[in-house]
């Protein structure tokens, strides 16, 4: 039995597993700053413009015209699932001292594939938004209103990018632990 | 026991192929014209790039998908096969995320920014684009059993 603790002690303090713990550390790190950006910016995403839409007499009739992210579904739904994602990397991070164990720690890399799925699928269908807002239709006559409201396509833009970015962080996130996973094999019957 | 596990990720694999497929067969044949005003409006899913990425997306993973089921489950390439799993397991989802944003688009239409619906003027469209998501959602959940799958296969102590 001390020689099996042995064993694993000395395999967890090889160079290339505190290695790869460190990566993964600072992989999520990184990607929580990075979706709650993402989130952050698309939650704080609103313009509001007033034009004259008429003349009566001396007196223009003015109204006023607003973008913002909660009226389009897919802009709600990413604003959601960046959400979750950097909740989700938080607790995993403030958690870390209690998922030693391997069975957790197979429960945390489904859940973080399931994160990352949140995330992918919350930037495309935000990005489609995007390019449409940007582009327009004009089969469908959907005329683009990135040339009205700048500012909001710009920062949704820019959380769009955040997003793609933790998005990639995550992938990287979920190669490195399965990688991780498999060269704890040997230690798998001292849990 | 094992037997049985493999027997049904081998269908799980068909059925992946069976699903690409359709799903890029219905959205290429979808195609619906309609006139209004004497003016001829024709829908087709060239028109948006968010419809022609899925279709391009499930073409790949459809290739993908026939190219996989005559490599033998124990050579070399079976470790890379996991990896190509993932990524397109993903590629699969974030391109039925774009569709589905295009097609609730054109369902609901969006007043704020004066975008309207088209699916009332060109319903054989929106027939076509719903069974083709339909098709891609199966083929989605198919490629993340597979994906877990490969996860079990890399988890067990027979992994070579």
């Amino acid at each position: 039995m001390a020689d099996e603790n042995g064993k694993q002690t000395e395999m967890e303090s090889r160079p290339w597993h505190q290695t790869v713990t460190l990566l993964l550390v600072s992989l999520r790190l990184a990607a929580l700053v990075a979706t709650s950006t993402a989130a952050g910016l698309m939650a704080f995403n609103k313009e509001t413009k007033t034009v004259t839409v008429a003349v009566v007499g001396t007196n223009p009739i003015l109204q006023s015209f607003t973008a913002a992210f909660q009226q389009t579904p897919a802009f709600v739904y990413f604003v959601l699932a960046n959400a979750i994602a950097s909740l989700y990397n938080l607790l995993v991070m403030l958690l870390r001292p209690c998922l030693k164990n391997r069975g957790r720690q197979v429960l945390v890399h489904l859940l973080d594939m399931v994160v990352f799925a949140l995330v992918v699928t919350g930037a495309a269908a935000a990005a489609s938004m995007a390019e449409l807002g940007k582009n327009g239709n004009k089969y469908a006559r959907w005329n683009p209103i990135c040339d009205r409201f700048e500012a909001f396509c710009i920062r949704g833009g820019v959380a769009l990018v955040a997003a793609f970015i933790g998005a990639v962080l995550l992938l990287l996130m979920n190669a490195l632990s399965v990688v991780g996973l498999t060269c704890k094999n040997v230690t798998s019957n001292n849990n | 026991m094992a037997k049985v596990w493999r027997v049904f990720f081998l269908l799980l694999r068909l059925l992946a192929v069976a699903a690409t497929l359709c799903a890029v067969v219905i959205m290429a044949t979808s195609h619906d014209s309609t006139t209004v005003f004497g003016i001829t409006l024709e829908a087709k899913f060239q028109h948006t790039p968010a419809l022609v990425f899925f279709v391009v997306a499930n073409g790949i993973a459809f290739i993908y998908s026939l190219i996989v089921l005559f490599i033998p489950s124990t050579s070399l390439l079976s470790r890379s096969i996991i990896v190509f799993d993932v990524i397109l397991a993903m590629l699969l989802t974030a391109a039925i995320a774009a569709a589905g944003a295009m097609a609730q688009l054109g369902k609901k239409g969006n007043s704020h920014a004066g975008w309207f619906p088209i699916c009332d003027r060109v319903p054989n469209f929106c027939d076509h684009v719903m069974g083709a998501m339909i098709c891609g959602c199966v083929a989605v959940i198919t490629f993340l059993l597979i994906v877990l799958y490969d996860i079990h296969q890399v988890l067990s102590p027979k992994f070579p």
